[in-house]
């Protein structure tokens, strides 16, 4: 990498990231109103039914940063562009998070929906799961090794997990299906049945979080690409120091 | 094509196998943790129990996971220590060959300890296997799955095997991999042993182990160039 002594401009974020960062907070902001005062209270759930506002918006953040995961690894190997290796991993530890926020979130809401915290359900059987291979993803790239090495491991791990992922699901659910029906997810796949007020809210607050994990990604880009510059300048100090 | 890519798959496989021969480290360690499986569970259920036969299906896929991933473990750590990788790699054979090996030779192994460990199981719990044909199915069942968790389990391993904390780090990136071998597979063996279902279930839940082995074996097949590159 050939960087140049005082120009730090290529490190500064870009205009479309403050206007995307800028554009977040009152989007933010709009949804908690959306959410908390503007959309129908639910009938039977009472207020607690306005978390799953947050959870479903996570949810779909999480799936969509794996599938980042999947496509820029594949991408990494084959292309070995650093850039798409460093996206794939912000990407993985965004994912994590999210899934985290869907994990805790869930049992929330299932404890006043379904009065229990957690059931062996395809879906929650299978985010659980994802979850503990996203987060050996993230162990594999904390690995102890050239980063071009850690980065092809990386991608191999993020592209077999991601197509595990589908084969998880199908087990599950018929798993399930051998037991009894698969009631109890009905609950947050019925679109249709939802007041427009609160799909409308919805679809907004999916929107901003989506908006949010585009400013994430960006935001942990640019942290790590500092981090590389701070490495090579580290590097060439010492590099100094011995002649 | 088939020849160049089997043949030298087989001389690794036999490698390895010879190795173990003359040493017994591994599959030593493999039974006895197997056994150590079985006495901790009659211990936490009392073998006389009619419902502890539930269990069963069960216990016998622990065993193979956890003594598995001690085999695994193994598999490339001998071949990291006098740096054998390197000559493996500089070695004229196509990397999917050592893939194919590798998955061979750890294959026997776990093989051979279930061939030990399952009858044991149902002898120190009083099992009584159904019929012949529970018994082929049985056989069919528990070779699919344990080849479906080591096509994934020895390209994980080698991924691994260059950090310095593999041991730790191969079952948490293995298990929730192998989670749906895991499930068909008990529960296909659960069908069997104890279940009132039909065989229709059973071929269900032996297509997906099927499908699952021919995805991941392909996957590390061609993925297995990238583990290795240094």
């Amino acid at each position: 990498m050939t960087v140049k002594n005082h120009d730090l401009s290529h490190l500064a974020p870009s205009k479309l990231h403050n206007v995307l960062l800028l554009l977040s907070i009152p989007m933010v902001i709009i949804s908690l109103y959306l959410v908390f005062i503007w959309s129908p209270v639910e009938r039977v759930m009472g207020p607690v039914q306005k978390i799953f506002y947050f959870h479903v918006a996570s949810a779909w953040n999480a799936f969509f940063a794996f599938f980042i995961v999947f496509i820029f690894s594949l991408l990494y190997i084959v292309t070995k562009k650093r850039s798409f290796d460093l996206i794939a991993g912000v990407s993985g530890e965004i994912g994590v998070v999210f899934t985290a926020i869907v994990l805790t979130t869930g049992p929330i809401w299932a404890r006043s929906a379904w009065n229990t915290w957690w059931t062996w359900e395809p879906r929650l059987t299978t985010t659980l799961i994802l979850f503990f291979m996203y987060v050996a993803y993230i162990m594999v790239r904390n690995l102890d090794m050239a980063w071009q090495k850690r980065a092809r491991l990386a991608a191999v791990f993020g592209i077999i997990g991601f197509a595990n992922v589908p084969i998880v699901y199908m087990s599950i659910r018929w798993w399930e299906s051998n037991l009894h029906p698969v009631v109890v997810s009905e609950g947050t796949e019925t679109g249709g049945g939802l007041d427009p007020g609160m799909l409308v809210t919805l679809i907004f607050t999916v929107m901003t979080l989506t908006l949010v994990y585009i400013v994430l990604l960006q935001k942990g880009l640019y942290v790590e690409k500092l981090n590389l510059y701070v490495q090579s300048m580290k590097a060439k100090k010492r590099e100094k120091m011995i002649s | 094509m088939l020849r160049t890519l089997l043949k030298p798959a087989l001389v690794i496989a036999w490698k390895d196998l010879s190795m173990e021969w003359r040493t017994k480290q591994t599959l030593s360690a493999m039974l006895i943790f197997s056994g150590l499986v079985i006495v901790t569970f009659s211990f936490a259920f009392d073998p006389s129990n009619q419902a502890v036969q539930a269990l069963v299906p069960g216990m016998i896929w622990v065993m193979t996971i956890f003594s598995g991933v001690i085999g695994l473990n193994r598999s490339f750590m001998a071949e990291q220590q006098h740096d054998n990788i390197h000559g493996l790699m500089a070695a004229p054979v196509d990397p999917a060959s050592i893939y194919l090996g590798k998955c061979l030779a750890n294959f026997v192994f776990v093989l051979i300890v279930q061939l030990i460990s399952i009858p044991l199981l149902f002898i120190l719990f009083d099992f009584h296997v159904v019929d012949y044909m529970g018994l082929g199915y049985l056989l069919i069942i528990i070779s699919l799955g344990t080849f479906g968790f080591i096509a994934v389990g020895t390209l994980l391993a080698a991924l691994v095997a260059h950090a310095t904390s593999s041991e730790i780090l191969l079952p948490v990136l293995l298990f929730p991999l192998v989670m749906p071998v895991v499930i068909a597979g008990v529960q296909a063996t659960r069908i069997v042993l104890i279940g009132q279902e039909g065989t229709q279930d059973v071929l269900s839940w032996l297509q997906l182990i099927a499908a699952y082995d021919v995805i991941f074996f392909a996957a590390g097949f061609l993925l297995f160039d990238y583990v290795l590159e240094v």
